[in-house]
């Protein structure tokens, strides 16, 4: 069973790769990838009073998101959408783990609230007035490939646009030793059934049991498996290339994610 | 949308093990809130404790993810010869062919929330024997549930909060209607653990009393615990007239806030609105409502201005959560069985631990229980975040 779609706008940010043309030009060549640590914007799209309460998962959530809807020139609001992410706020976690393990137990109402795993798309939500649909998921380190199933089944199924944002941030420590992720990446992409003016390209997905793409660049290949969000890097590079190909992207234990990509042109 | 239908569904709450136990206590209009005396907590609240998750084991091979969570997972699926149905449709349809979708809030939290009070004095470390992936990350109960089952199909675990499981039910909906797979064991599981009942607690949002939903005197919710799962397949010619079919879903977002409901419950009304769009049915067909029903005085409020507006002020409706408490992300597949039972057995469960309704909420909740022919429910699922999902069951025939 193949599922199709069209891609229109991307959305990027990670270490070293600050938006989605800087990132499509590392990934096809044309510039050398430069480590650098994440930098979160701040969500100017969100009031005041709900900015403050942002933590870096959301910041992160929401650059990617609407960088993906500017460069579509898609209504936000229009918008059913399906965030993937591997884990919640850590920093945030954290802090009521650290609270519930002190003598007080006295946990903080706004953390409590921000801690959901939903949090990014509330905030969404809220920026932009959308009250579509919006899917939450986690598949631990197949969490990418869980929101582009998802997302191309409602493409296929309900005939309407979605937003597909997968992203993951770290936790500190003590709980970044037992899940090392290292920094901050997401990535989105808008998908639609039909193919529209600023379509960029065209989309088949199919399970598979052949094994993962891989990507030839040490440091490229490290990113990739560090963070679950960077197992969609195979996928971005073929875009990014402007090229027709075929990619494996990592998903269970059992199956994988065979992507076809036809650019537009 | 095309209806599926629920071949087998089993839940485990404070109210029962297994179907029986739980339709029993449904029946009999009794609850199962007692004062909180979890772990260590210090609350002054009432919870919906299940009996027996402690002493229930899990398999050797799979103790990896050892958690209060993925055992009582483990403790629902025992019940009402599940996994016997699982290995059924796994050779009707391979396992390949079946996917897993889960609802969970907070997963194994709680092994986390252990593991910071046993940290190396000098380094900080959490201690060795703490394993994070498959206990309290999201995805451990499904993957939990995926490998006990034998299933090999597309796997995830949905986590909107308290919409969680009913939303499970929307995403196996689109796999299987994709074509992408055949069948769905889809459910929530949510355990107790001290993150909830303390944050809950801070928000000024859980109650000292068992909750009363849709009291004039309601004071907030009783968290609760949970684990329910269904198997979905397309209807075929061995669909029953009495068996049960998901015949809606409606999904929408406040677009509101993050921890309150939308003033006038536009976000609840616009999901209520797209699953009687997506059976193709009118507000008249629908027989009973299980209400999200929490029991703080601005989920109902906004609840019933939403309610009243799509079905008017005669519809009957209830909240279970009096008697299970508020199960958060499995209450959606837990209500979806609950609405299941009633269907089958004619029953609308009336809302226990409510004795004078608001008279401010215009809906129509009923406090006892009413005995009659019920062939379509809708069942309500609202998150923090603003997310919101209901379903309509009914019978086949």
């Amino acid at each position: 069973m193949t599922l199709s779609a069209y891609i229109g706008g991307i959305g990027v940010l990670g270490p070293g790769l600050n938006n989605w043309p800087q990132a499509a030009a590392v990934l096809s060549g044309s510039q050398p990838y430069v480590a650098a640590p994440t930098v979160l914007p701040t969500p100017s799209m969100l009031p005041p009073a709900e900015r403050r309460r942002t933590g870096r998962v959301v910041k992160l959530a929401l650059a990617v998101a609407s960088e993906a809807a500017a460069s579509a020139g898609t209504d936000p609001a229009q918008l059913p959408s399906v965030f993937s992410s591997s884990g919640s706020d850590g920093h945030v976690c954290h802090e009521i783990c650290q609270a519930l393990a002190s003598a007080s137990r006295e946990v903080s109402p706004t953390r409590f609230s921000n801690s959901v795993h939903n949090v990014a798309s509330g905030y969404w939500s809220i920026a932009t007035g959308s009250m579509m649909e919006s899917n939450v998921l986690c598949a631990f380190d197949a969490s990418c490939v869980a929101g582009l199933l998802d997302s191309m089944t409602q493409v296929a199924v309900e005939r309407h646009p979605v937003l597909l944002v997968a992203y993951d941030t770290e936790y500190p420590p003590p709980l970044h030793a037992k899940r090392p992720i290292p920094d901050a990446l997401g990535i989105a992409m808008i998908l639609t059934p039909e193919r529209a003016a600023g379509s960029i390209a065209r989309i088949e997905v199919a399970l598979t049991e052949e094994a993962a793409d891989k990507l030839a660049e040490p440091e490229l290949e490290a990113l990739r498996l560090a963070i679950p969000a960077a197992r969609s890097l195979p996928l971005l590079r073929l875009l990014a290339k402007g090229v027709k190909g075929r990619v494996i992207l990592d998903y269970l234990d059992v199956s994988r994610a065979a992507v076809q990509i036809e650019p537009c042109a | 949308m095309n209806p599926l239908e629920l071949t087998q569904f089993t839940a485990t709450s404070c109210i029962g093990l297994g179907l029986d136990a739980t339709l029993a206590s449904l029946a009999a209009h009794r609850g199962g809130l007692t004062r909180c005396n979890f772990e260590t907590a210090t609350i002054d609240t009432h919870i919906g404790e299940v009996s027996g998750v402690d002493a229930q084991q899990l398999p050797a091979q799979w103790s990896i993810f050892d958690c209060r969570n993925n055992r009582l997972a483990e403790l629902a699926l025992r019940q009402d010869g599940f996994f016997d149905a699982v290995g059924e449709i796994a050779a009707r349809w391979g396992p390949r062919r079946i996917g897993v979708f889960i609802g969970t809030s907070t997963a194994g939290i709680m092994q986390t929330e252990l593991a910071y009070r046993a940290r190396d004095p000098i380094s900080g470390a959490l201690p060795p024997s703490f394993v994070y992936g498959t206990t309290h990350n999201s995805f451990s109960v499904a993957d939990y549930v995926r490998r006990r089952c034998g299933l090999e199909g597309p796997a995830m675990v949905v986590s909107s909060a308290c919409a969680s499981s009913a939303k499970a039910f929307g995403t196996a909906r689109r796999m299987i209607e994709s074509g992408l797979i055949d069948a769905a064991l889809v459910g929530g599981t949510d355990s107790l653990c001290l993150t909830t009942l303390y944050g809950f607690h801070s928000l000024q949002l859980s109650s000292p009393a068992p909750c009363r939903p849709f009291d004039i005197a309601r004071d907030g919710i009783s968290v609760g615990e949970a684990a329910a799962f269904a198997l979905l397949e397309r209807v075929s010619d061995k669909t029953r007239g009495d068996s049960v079919l998901l015949y809606g879903v409606g999904e929408s977002s406040d677009a509101y806030h993050m921890s309150a409901p939308h003033p006038e419950g536009l976000g609840a009304k616009r999901a209520m609105q797209a699953a009687l769009a997506a059976a193709g049915l009118e507000p008249g067909d629908i027989d009973y409502i299980n209400l999200h029903g929490t029991g703080t005085p601005s989920n109902d409020r906004s609840e019933s201005q939403a309610v009243t507006s799509i079905f008017g002020p005669t519809t009957p409706c209830s909240s279970t959560k009096g008697a299970t408490g508020h199960t958060l992300g499995a209450a959606g597949a837990l209500e979806a069985v609950i609405s299941s039972l009633a269907i089958q057995n004619g029953l609308m469960p009336g809302g226990v631990q409510t004795t004078r309704v608001d008279p401010t909420l215009t809906a129509h909740y009923i406090k006892e229980n009413r005995r009659g022919p019920v062939r379509r429910v809708l069942s309500n699922s609202f998150g923090f975040g603003g997310t919101n999902c209901s379903l309509i069951f009914g019978r086949a025939g």
